[in-house]
């Protein structure tokens, strides 16, 4: 870690009088394994580093980045992100972060023992999951592949302005999609479980879930088009509100680009909702102590008891909005400038189960996967139609499965009509925690 | 480095030859059943015409030129309307050298010069926000702009949004859907082009698999993949394992007649690769991808699909879709479309989803007209993306689900 915060340092200390320089240094290293049919297909393992490096200069601003951590490279991205930001508009609010007080909460998401972990015990974990799953269930007849990946990662970030912060963090995923077979009927499942180390995963449960989520779904029928209550799978609501705090980014709201601009101290969803983004809380995926500008990550109250209270901000859009900044900066690595993003949303569960709300529904839809998310959902008008998949809930109880259907909304109408939030909260990997979720009134279109 | 069934890989970014070895000894160690000893391999360097003459190198346009289509992309899609509230642009261009050799002894080169300018625009109206996107993407320089302008791809994004401000939601149900020229290339390449990707294929994942000179479309279908359409989004030279792109017909008259190969699947069927081994970049193992995909004309006349077709819905513009290629079924949404009642194209249509299933679709098609376009796309797969083409002409499905909120 020294390294990268000392290269960080060094890139940093070259500001000229009214410059301001960032730099960000990542170093990370990968395994991947793809087991079929108890053969490895695939296993690559990588590393990759490099500093991407932002100038400002007069309000404009410059970016370039090189994947490589020598000194020369380093002073030749920081020449050219100067060459860019001549070519930038001056943008009054342009500019970096500046140490704001607030302290970073100390969170350990670094396991030391999948960094040394050998490569045999990550292939015989994704052979493992192949084998349960093939053995879980007779009409299991094809496992299209069973992967392992993991990642270790380190980055520093320095900036000219006396930002300085360092973090690391290790993550492992093994995966399994499976098909199921039933005369001329096929379905399809998918099982995984993620953690910080390979003890935190349970290839048990992984395979279970890949096994029961496509055997459920054999002798699936097109059901009639109807107006329903729609019940959420965790990992639905999770997606669900990924795209949710997409849409509260301050940036999007200065630029019209929000449907919840202009609309905080509004009551934009049913009373008994609240939203909160806290990447201090160590259990997220996307907990961070820091943000991708360097300034202590904080909790972020987003809805609560159905008001809207806050958007989030990263530096530039907070000076645009006249506020500060939420500490909400994310980047995709060191190839790309920060921009804002949540990284644990979670709602406030209640205390239904999941079975316990399924009993309070007549006539209903349980919905286990869902597809065309990315085109099916428009955050800016709010328009939400995706393709769906699961099972039927007739009075109290899950029935029959349901497959090439759609269910749709819009994302104003489907806050307002939540009507069972459950108590069954799990983080799950990206940037949400997932609990059962029951939404009224919502188009089903089928034949 | 790839032993029986397994491949090892790594990469570096360190070009020097004690960087390369070390790359090629930590694929080896993955794949290490393989054993000890060298093989000294000579080279053949195979000679391929190279498909499109670039003019202008992007390397050639100052960063001030570049920058000027983007205000100009701005300002134009302002003037368009007073509604128009947000406008981003976009301009991209790469210029990709590869070299490329294996211990078969081929050794080849390409030299891919890619170009994308994109607009989005957001309308505010009485019933909210809506967008419009627009994208032209061609491997070419900069004389791409010479094909189409700046302006015309900013009015065409900004009329889009402006377009649906007066939108009422879409239907729910099963209707007829008529897909405008080049708006619905991407249906082909969900519906059916993943299914007939050959890794599916030897898995026995694809509903298509096992299914080779069935009839598994109307007989009025004809699917093309093409790797060598230029100057379309997914053309290039040789694919990412030194295989020159080639024109390979998929499904003639509704007939299947061959799936698309990548090297490794092809050895095992002791076939040639059909020139569709391709990677995102060098950091990334080949698979099977497309290319240009797309369906061959018919013979009817484009207005007339639409004045024989009593009620249903007229789709101008595709965004994204997914498929499961085990059970055929898709999604893909709709940023632009239209009712048709009467023979006639009415009122503009919300945002929403189509659904199908692929086999069933494919079957279900009914009238193919003779005009024909192609639009740019970037296909994901394994997380990994690559720029590729889809095309159709007019035609018409008799029955797709719509996934909007309009019950009757």
């Amino acid at each position: 870690m020294t390294e990268l915060i000392d290269l960080a340092r060094s890139i940093a200390c070259r500001a000229k009088t009214g410059e301001q320089i960032e730099a960000y240094v990542a170093r990370g290293r990968e395994t991947s394994v793809r087991i079929f049919e108890e053969d490895i297909e695939s296993l690559s393992s990588a590393e990759s580093a490099g500093v991407g490096v932002r100038v400002v200069r007069d309000g404009r601003v410059g970016f370039a980045w090189v994947a490589a951590l020598d000194d020369t490279s380093a002073a030749e991205t920081l020449t050219e992100a100067r060459d860019n930001a001549e070519f930038a508009t001056r943008d009054e609010h342009g500019g970096l972060a500046v140490p704001d007080g607030v302290e970073p909460a100390e969170l350990d998401l670094w396991r030391e023992e999948l960094a040394t972990a050998p490569t045999e015990t990550k292939i015989d974990l994704a052979m493992d999951l192949e084998r349960r799953t093939r053995a879980g269930d007779a009409r299991i007849r094809q496992v299209v592949h069973s992967d392992y990946s993991d990642g270790m990662v380190g980055a520093a970030i320095a900036t000219s302005t006396g930002i300085e912060a360092t973090s690391r963090r290790t993550s492992c995923f093994v995966s399994v999609y499976a098909i199921a077979v039933d005369g001329d009927d096929t379905q399809t499942g998918y099982g995984y479980t993620a953690g910080r180390r390979i003890e935190d995963l349970d290839v048990a449960r992984a395979a279970a879930d890949a096994i029961d989520r496509a055997t459920r779904l054999l002798g699936a029928k097109k059901p009639p088009s109807s107006r329903l209550t729609v019940l959420l799978d965790r990992r639905i609501t999770a997606m669900l509100l990924g795209i949710l705090a997409s849409t509260l980014s301050g940036d999007d709201v200065s630029k019209g680009r929000s449907l919840f601009a202009n609309r905080l101290g509004e009551e934009v969803a049913v009373a008994n909702l609240t939203l909160v983004d806290d990447p201090t809380d160590a259990r997220a995926w996307g907990a961070a102590s820091c943000d991708a500008e360097g300034l202590a990550c904080r909790r972020n109250s987003l809805v609560e008891g159905g008001k809207l209270l806050r958007y989030l901000y990263d530096t530039h859009s907070a000076r645009v909005a006249g506020t500060s900044s939420t500490a909400s900066a994310v980047r995709g690595g060191y190839r790309t400038t920060p921009g804002v993003g949540a990284r644990a949303v979670a709602i406030e569960p209640g205390d239904l189960t999941q079975d316990e709300i399924v009993a309070r529904i007549d006539h209903g839809l349980f919905v286990q996967s869902v597809s065309g998310v990315h085109s099916g959902v428009n955050p800016i008008s709010g328009d939400f139609s995706v393709g769906a998949e699961g099972l039927m809930v007739r009075n109290g109880v899950l029935a029959e499965p349901v497959r090439e259907i759609t269910i749709a909304s819009t994302i104003q109408r489907m806050l307002q009509h939540v009507s069972f939030i459950g108590g069954d909260l799990e983080w799950l990997p990206g940037s949400a925690a997932g609990v059962t979720l029951a939404i009224d009134d919502m188009s089903m279109s089928g034949a | 480095m790839v032993v029986g069934e397994t491949t090892g890989f790594a990469h570096t970014a360190d070009l020097s030859e004690r960087g390369l070895l070390a790359a090629a000894e930590a694929a080896a160690a993955v794949a290490r059943e393989g054993g000890g000893g060298t093989r000294t391999v000579a080279l053949t360097e195979q000679r391929v015409a190279t498909l499109t003459g670039i003019t202008s190198p992007p390397t050639d346009i100052s960063k001030a030129q570049k920058v000027e289509l983007l205000f100009r992309a701005d300002d134009i899609a302002r003037s368009k309307s007073s509604s128009i509230m947000q406008v981003s642009a976009g301009y991209g261009a790469s210029r990709r050298l590869t070299q490329i050799a294996n211990s078969d002894g081929l050794l080849g080169g390409d030299d891919r010069v890619r170009t994308r300018f994109s607009v989005s625009c957001v309308a505010a109206g009485d019933a909210g926000m809506q967008t419009g996107h627009e994208t032209l993407a061609l491997t070419l320089g900069f004389e791409m702009f010479e094909r189409r302008s700046v302006e015309e791809v900013a009015e065409e994004a900004a009329r889009r949004a402006v377009s649906k401000l007066q939108a009422r939601p879409a239907p729910s149900g099963v209707v007829p859907v008529v897909l405008q020229r080049g708006s619905g290339g991407v249906l082909f390449h969900e519906a059916c082009g993943h299914g007939l990707e050959a890794d599916h294929i030897v898995k026995n994942t694809s509903v298509y698999a096992g299914r080779f000179g069935d009839l598994v479309a109307s007989p009025i279908v004809t699917l093309v993949d093409d790797g060598t359409v230029g100057p379309e989004w997914g053309c290039m030279t040789i694919d990412d394992e030194g295989r020159p792109a080639q024109r390979n017909v998929l499904i003639r008259d509704g007939v299947l007649t061959d799936y698309m190969w990548d090297f490794l699947r092809a050895r095992k069927e002791g076939r040639p690769s059909s020139g569709n081994g391709r990677r995102e970049g060098f950091r990334h193992l080949p698979m099977v991808r497309m290319t240009n995909t797309f369906l061959l004309p018919g013979s009817d006349d484009p207005d007339e699909i639409v004045a024989q077709t009593a009620h249903g819905v007229y789709v101008a513009h595709l965004g994204g879709g997914q498929v499961n290629t085990a059970t055929g079924d898709f999604t893909f949404g709709m940023t632009e479309a239209y009712l048709i009642e009467n023979g006639e194209i009415t009122e503009p249509l919300r945002d929403a989803n189509l659904i199908g299933n692929g086999p069933d679709v494919l079957s279900k098609i009914d009238a193919i007209g003779s005009d024909f376009d192609m639009s740019p796309g970037t296909c994901g797969k394994d997380g990994q993306s690559v720029p590729v083409g889809c095309g159709q002409p007019t035609l018409r499905v008799t029955g797709v689900t719509i996934g909007g909120t309009a019950h009757d």
